[in-house]
């Protein structure tokens, strides 16, 4: 395999050796984040996110990783950093925001869209001018995406971030982004904006937007917006998603997105009409 | 449609030279709805093409009874896939035949969307084909599996565990109050401690509904 070629898969969440971490205790995946294996440094990160292991010594190590420089592919990546990020985010301490903040200037793009993504899942609205200035490149040093169409940022993540962090001010740096020649970049700015939206009419707009390209040719695209329409819950999807040709799972997953939302607003065991109807659709889907 | 008149479209499945015009064939063959179709619509499982799978599906399911022991004794020389497939068709399928099959799937199938299925089906099997002395036992199993599948891993495996949980206390006969008990005592434990609200949420509703039926 070569080095772009085990850059590109390297950025995945999972690692492929999983039987190494098979006997790992809390401590010994604290251990070997600090030690001399960058086999074990890697899966240790992924592990101590995986397992919801939010010990200070773990965050403080998780922190130091993300600015590690033993560990480098051949094409310049940084896969420990990314592990560090995304379980940052998992582990919901806040004391990470500057640290990752920070890394939002790595030079590797797989590092920068899982800090925003982990940004995203700690919900400090520190984190919003820095997206922003990132949203409008201008944060020097950042390399491209290694592979076509070789974007010059991850967009999609930094949108969604922005729209679930209410950054209601980032609006209209998102609104161009509904033209981007990439349809996944598309999708995420109508998610966005749907969520920053000031009127619920205004919202429905993009919302709609999303529905429409449930009927997209590429299948792909068609399971991006099932999981965009499930993020924000947009009921009015619920028959669309269950009509929508793609995997029953992602179907059900979208739906859960949306009976969830729903549920908010109700006391349990209370069920509203409309929450009724989702489980209906997803009875139908089993 | 008649029997003769069927040749082409089961050739249109042979011939296919593309995932499109297999897909495209099958769905054809599907909606002649005749049993002679059932030998090719087995094999069509056994592709690897899981939008014609799907099809398939659904065309045994429409055919319903007919296709049950075609399918039951094909089952040992199934590859997984087809075999996922086929336990797909006899949970939509209902008959009572498929229970150890469908018992099997969801205790013990690595995919969730069969373990999925499975449960679901366990729930709407139609059990009024059983004579009284199968009934006990046969419930009793469908019973203990799907008890056991409100613990699997898998949010959606509970959810279908729950649906199927909901179909089988409606179908108890009024004899058997001890096991609707042991679903009421099983679906209060997941209405407050299961981890997804979606799961909670479901089994709210499993309970709300079995109150109105038994009321």
């Amino acid at each position: 395999m070569s080095a772009m070629n085990s850059d590109a898969l390297s950025h995945l969440a999972e690692p492929d050796n999983p039987q190494a971490g098979g006997h790992l205790t809390p401590a010994q995946a604290i251990a070997n984040l600090q030690g001399q294996d960058l086999g074990l440094r890697v899966y240790a990160a992924w592990w101590l996110g995986r397992f919801r292991v939010s010990l200070p010594e773990a965050i403080d190590q998780l922190i130091i990783a993300l600015e590690d420089e033993a560990d480098q592919t051949g094409a310049g990546g940084y896969p420990l950093r990314r592990n560090a990020a995304r379980a940052l985010g998992k582990l919901g301490d806040c004391r990470a925001v500057p640290a990752l903040i920070q890394a939002l200037s790595c030079s590797d793009f797989y590092v920068r869209e899982a800090v925003a993504q982990a940004l995203e899942m700690l919900g400090d609205a520190a984190s919003i001018p820095p997206l922003m200035a990132l949203l409008q490149n201008q944060i020097p040093g950042t390399l491209p995406a290694p592979e076509p169409p070789h974007l010059e940022q991850p967009f999609d993540a930094i949108l969604e971030a922005l729209g679930t962090l209410k950054a209601t001010e980032a609006a209209p740096l998102i609104h161009p982004f509904l033209n981007h020649e990439v349809p996944r970049v598309r999708f995420s700015a109508a998610r966005s904006l749907y969520q920053l939206a000031p009127t619920e009419a205004a919202a429905q707009s993009f919302g709609d937007q999303l529905i429409q390209e449930l009927n997209n040719d590429d299948l792909q695209l068609r399971r991006a917006v099932l999981a965009d329409l499930g993020a924000i819950g947009y009921l009015p999807a619920a028959e669309a998603i269950a009509q929508t040709l793609a995997e029953n799972s992602l179907k059900l997953i979208a739906l859960k997105g949306l009976l969830e939302k729903q549920l908010q607003g109700s006391t349990p065991p209370q069920l509203s009409k409309a929450a009724i109807q989702v489980m209906d659709l997803m009875d139908e889907l089993l | 449609m008649n029997s003769s008149s069927i040749h082409p479209l089961i050739q249109a499945v042979d011939g296919a030279d593309s995932g499109a015009s297999l897909l495209a064939a099958v769905e054809a063959l599907a909606a002649a709805r005749l049993e002679a179709s059932i030998p090719t619509l087995i094999a069509v499982l056994g592709y690897n093409n899981p939008g014609a799978a799907v099809a398939a599906v659904d065309g045994l399911v429409a055919l319903g009874e007919p296709a049950v022991r075609p399918l039951l004794d094909k089952l040992d020389g199934y590859n997984y896939g087809a075999r996922a497939w086929a336990v797909r068709a006899l949970a939509g399928i209902g008959d009572p035949r498929g229970l150890d099959i469908l018992v099997d799937a969801l205790q013990s199938d690595f995919a969730m969307s069969v373990r999925r299925a499975a449960a679901r089906g366990l729930g709407t099997l139609h059990w009024h084909r059983l004579s009284p002395e199968e009934l006990e036992p046969s419930q009793g199993q469908a019973l203990d599996a799907l008890l056991q599948g409100t613990q699997d891993p898998e949010w959606i495996v509970r959810y279908a565990a729950v649906v199927g949980l909901q179909g089988l206390a409606a179908a108890l006969p009024e004899t058997q109050s001890q096991r609707l008990t042991e679903i009421q005592i099983q679906l209060q434990t997941l209405a407050q401690e299961d981890e997804h609200l979606t799961v909670q949420a479901r089994t709210w509703l499993a309970q709300q509904q079995l109150q109105i039926a038994t009321n």
